[in-house]
C-alpha cells in the first residue's frame, strides 16, 4: 500500500510543472497567439525562484519572485509579438534560446549552493490519515494550486464572459476587432498570464521538485508542455488527464526497470511526443471536430487596420 | 525541435568564443564540454581543470571551451571550429566526441587532440581517461557496510563501457563484504537531468533500496535520500553541501594536474599522442571526505584505497560473468583493453545489459 502512495506522490511531482506551464500555454493559445519560448520562460522562473529563495532565505518569496520572472520574460515576447507583429514561432523560439542562456548567466553564483524547499503542506490529523491523508493533504503546495489553476482556467475560459470573449478573439481576430474589442490588450494579458505560469512551473522545479539551481534544469519539460496543449485539443481537463499520463508512463517506466522488467526506456521517454502526434493525426481526420477545437487564427499576426 | 535548438545552442555558443583577442606567442588550448559547466558535476569539474591550467600557466597559455555541445554530428561543427579559430591543442571531454574528433583530427593534423574517456587514437590524437572504476570498488564496499535491506539502486546514463565497467565494479567491492548484495538499476538514458534522476531515485527507494548510487551528474538523487534520510554517494564533485546527511562519500574527478602538464608538454613542444588512465595513484580519481558512517567503515575503505593506489586492480580474478561462466582465473588481472571495451556484467548483477 505504501509504495503504490509513493508512487503517486513521485507522480503527481512529475505531473505538476507540466500541468501548470501547459495551462498557461492554452490561455495563450485560446487567444489567438503561439509561445514557443515555454521552456524559455520555465527556465527563467527557475533560476529567479532559486535566486530569490536563496537570497533571502524564503521559499515563498522565491516561488513569488518565479512567477514574476516568467511574466516579465514573457512580456518581451508581448511586445516583440503584439506591438511589433514579429513572427511568432521565430520569436518563440528565440526567447526560449534567450532564456537557456540568460538563466545560466544569472545563476553562475548560484551553481553549487544548496537551495531552499518549499515544505509540503502537512494539516495535523488530515495527512496522517492513512493513504488519502498523504495524497490529499500532505503534498508541496504547487500541485494544490496545480489543481485550483486548472479548475479557475476551465471556469474562466468556458461560464464566463470574458473568457468567451478571449476564445473568440483566438479564432478570427479580425472580427473581435470589428466588434470593438481590444484584441491587443486581451493578448498581453493572455501571455504575460502563460508567462507567470511558465514562471510558476519552473520556480516548482527549482524549489520543490529538486531544490537546486544548475543550467538547462528544465531539460525539455516546456517543450512537452507544448505538446501537452496539442495533444489536448485546447481543452483544461484534456491537459490535466495528459499531464497525469505524461507522468505516470515515465514514472511507471522507472518502477519498471528498478522491478526488473525490462522495457526500453527510450522507447518511453519518447511516448509523450508519439502520443502528440497520434492525438494530431486523429483530432485532423475530422475536420468539424478540428475546426471546433483549435483556435483559428492561431499564430498569425495581428496588426490593427487603424 | 529540439535537434533543431541544440543545433542553434551550438552555433551560438561557438560564435560567443569569437570574441577572443588573438595573442601569437600563446599557445591556444581549448576543451569541449557536453554539458553546461554550471552543472556542478562532469563538465563542471573538467572547466575546473581548465582554471587551473590558466592558473598555473598564466600568460602562456589562452584557454577558451564550448559548452552544451552535444554529442553525435553537432559536435564535428564545434571541432572544426575551434581547430579554425586557432586552437591548437583540443580536449573533447565526453565519449561520443570520440567519431568526430578522429574525423577532425585528421582534417587538421598540425592541430593536438586528446579524447577523453574513448578507445580511438591518431597521429595527432590521444586519449586519456581517469580510472573511476577504483573509486566505485570502494563505494560498494562502503554500500554493502551500510545498507540494511542489502539493496543498493544504482542510476545510470547509457549502456557505454564506462558505465558497466562502474557497475561491475561496485558489484565486486559490495559482493566482498556481502556475497548476496544486491542493486536495482535504473537507466535514465541522460547524463543530466535533476527531475529525473530525483524520480529515479525515488522509484528506487520505494522499491526497498536503502544506498543510492549514480553515474549520472546531477545532486539531485543525493537531495532525495537526504530527505529520506538515508544514504548515497555523489558524483564527480563533492556534492556533501546538497546532503550534509545523506553523503557517505563522493567520487571526485580531479582533472587539472593532467591538463597542466599536457598544455606544458604542447608549450614545450614535446606532446606526442598517448594513452593514459590516470587512476587513485595518481590523484586524478579521489574519493570526498568520508562521512556519516562508523569508524570502522571508513577505516575499511581507506585501507581499501590504499590498497588500489598501491597497485592492486578491483578486476583481479576469481570472477565470473553474469550467466555464471568463468571470466578471470584465480590471480588473473583483466587488461585495459578489455575494460575500455566492457559490455558484459559479472556475476550477481541483477539487469539485463540494454544492447
Amino acid at each position: 500500500m505504501d509504495i503504490t502512495v509513493n508512487i503517486l506522490l513521485t507522480i503527481a511531482t512529475a505531473a505538476t510543472p507540466l500541468l501548470i506551464a501547459a495551462i498557461g500555454e492554452l490561455v495563450v493559445e485560446r487567444s489567438g497567439v503561439l509561445n514557443l519560448g515555454v521552456e524559455g520562460m520555465m527556465i527563467m522562473g527557475a533560476v529567479g525562484g532559486f535566486g530569490a529563495g536563496y537570497l533571502t532565505g524564503s521559499p515563498w518569496v522565491g516561488l513569488l519572485a518565479a512567477i514574476a520572472m516568467g511574466a516579465l520574460f514573457s512580456l518581451l515576447f508581448a511586445v516583440m509579438t503584439l506591438s511589433l507583429a514579429t513572427n511568432q514561432v521565430a520569436t518563440g523560439l528565440s526567447l526560449t534560446l534567450l532564456g537557456l542562456g540568460l538563466s545560466g548567466m544569472i545563476g553562475t553564483g548560484f551553481v553549487g549552493q544548496p537551495g531552499v524547499r518549499l515544505p509540503n503542506l502537512d494539516i495535523p490529523g488530515l495527512s496522517s490519515i492513512p493513504v488519502v491523508g498523504k495524497l490529499l493533504f500532505g503534498q508541496d503546495p504547487v500541485f494544490y494550486i496545480s489543481i485550483v489553476l486548472t479548475a479557475a482556467v476551465m471556469w474562466f475560459l468556458f461560464k464566463t464572459r470574458t473568457g468567451l470573449t478571449l476564445r473568440s478573439i483566438g479564432d478570427s481576430h479580425a472580427s473581435a476587432h470589428a466588434l470593438g474589442i481590444k484584441v491587443i490588450r486581451y493578448r498581453y494579458l493572455s501571455v504575460i498570464f502563460g508567462g507567470a505560469c511558465a514562471g510558476l512551473a519552473g520556480g516548482h522545479l527549482s524549489l520543490v521538485y529538486t531544490p537546486q539551481w544548475v543550467e538547462n534544469m528544465t531539460a525539455g519539460r516546456g517543450w512537452i508542455a507544448l505538446a501537452l496543449v496539442v495533444f489536448a485539443s485546447w481543452r483544461p481537463w484534456r491537459v490535466l488527464a495528459g499531464a497525469y499520463i505524461f507522468g505516470a508512463v515515465w514514472i511507471g517506466q522507472l518502477h519498471a526497470q528498478a522491478f526488473g522488467i525490462p522495457v526500453p526506456s527510450q522507447m518511453l521517454s519518447s511516448l509523450p511526443y508519439l502520443a502528440t502526434v497520434v492525438v494530431l493525426v486523429l483530432i485532423s481526420r475530422n475536420k468539424r471536430l478540428t475546426m471546433m477545437n483549435t483556435p483559428a487564427s492561431l499564430g498569425q499576426p495581428f496588426v490593427p487596420d487603424r | 525541435m529540439k535537434k533543431l535548438l541544440i543545433a542553434l545552442m551550438t552555433t551560438t555558443a561557438a560564435l560567443s568564443l569569437a570574441a577572443s583577442a588573438e595573442a601569437a606567442e600563446k599557445l591556444k588550448a581549448c576543451w569541449v564540454y557536453t554539458g553546461p559547466i554550471g552543472d556542478f558535476g562532469y563538465s563542471y569539474q573538467h572547466d575546473q581543470g581548465r582554471l587551473e591550467v590558466e592558473k598555473a600557466l598564466g600568460d602562456k597559455v589562452e584557454t577558451a571551451y564550448l559548452e552544451n555541445v552535444s554529442e553525435g554530428p553537432d559536435a564535428d561543427r564545434a571541432f572544426e571550429r575551434l581547430a579554425r579559430e586557432g586552437c591548437k591543442l583540443i580536449f573533447g571531454t565526453s565519449f561520443g566526441f570520440m567519431d568526430a574528433e578522429v574525423k577532425v583530427a585528421k582534417k587538421f593534423p598540425k592541430v593536438m587532440f586528446e579524447h577523453a574517456t574513448g578507445y580511438k587514437t591518431g597521429d595527432n590524437l590521444g586519449i586519456y581517461n581517469a580510472r573511476f572504476y577504483e573509486g566505485r570498488y570502494v563505494l560498494g564496499q562502503i554500500a554493502a557496510k551500510e545498507s540494511k535491506s542489502g539493496v543498493a539502486g544504482y542510476i545510470v546514463s547509457f549502456p557505454i563501457p564506462e558505465v558497466v565497467m562502474g557497475i561491475n565494479s561496485f558489484m565486486l567491492g559490495a559482493q566482498s563484504i556481502n556475497p548476496n548484495f544486491k542493486a536495482k538499476i535504473v537507466w535514465v538514458n541522460s547524463w543530466f537531468d535533476p527531475g529525473k534522476e530525483a524520480d529515479a531515485a525515488k522509484a528506487l527507494f520505494d522499491q526497498g533500496a536503502d544506498i543510492i548510487v549514480q553515474h549520472t551528474d546531477s545532486t539531485a538523487a543525493l537531495q532525495v535520500a537526504e530527505e529520506r534520510k538515508l544514504h548515497g554517494f555523489g558524483q564527480s564533485s563533492d556534492m556533501i553541501k546538497f546532503a550534509p546527511n545523506a553523503q557517505l562519500t563522493s567520487l571526485t574527478d580531479e582533472w587539472g594536474p593532467y591538463y597542466i602538464s599536457r598544455v606544458q608538454a604542447a608549450i614545450d613542444g614535446t606532446w606526442k599522442p598517448d594513452n593514459v588512465w590516470l587512476g587513485i595513484k595518481d590523484g586524478a580519481v579521489k574519493l570526498a571526505p568520508y562521512t556519516n558512517m562508523p569508524d570502522d567503515v571508513k577505516a575499511m575503505a581507506e585501507a581499501t584505497e590504499k590498497k588500489i593506489a598501491g597497485g592492486w586492480n578491483p578486476f583481479t580474478g576469481p570472477i565470473a560473468k553474469q550467466d555464471g561462466s568463468a571470466w578471470l582465473k584465480d590471480g588473473e588481472v583483466a587488461d585495459d583493453g578489455t575494460l575500455l571495451g566492457m559490455n558484459f556484467y559479472v556475476k550477481g548483477v541483477d539487469d539485463k545489459l540494454p544492447q
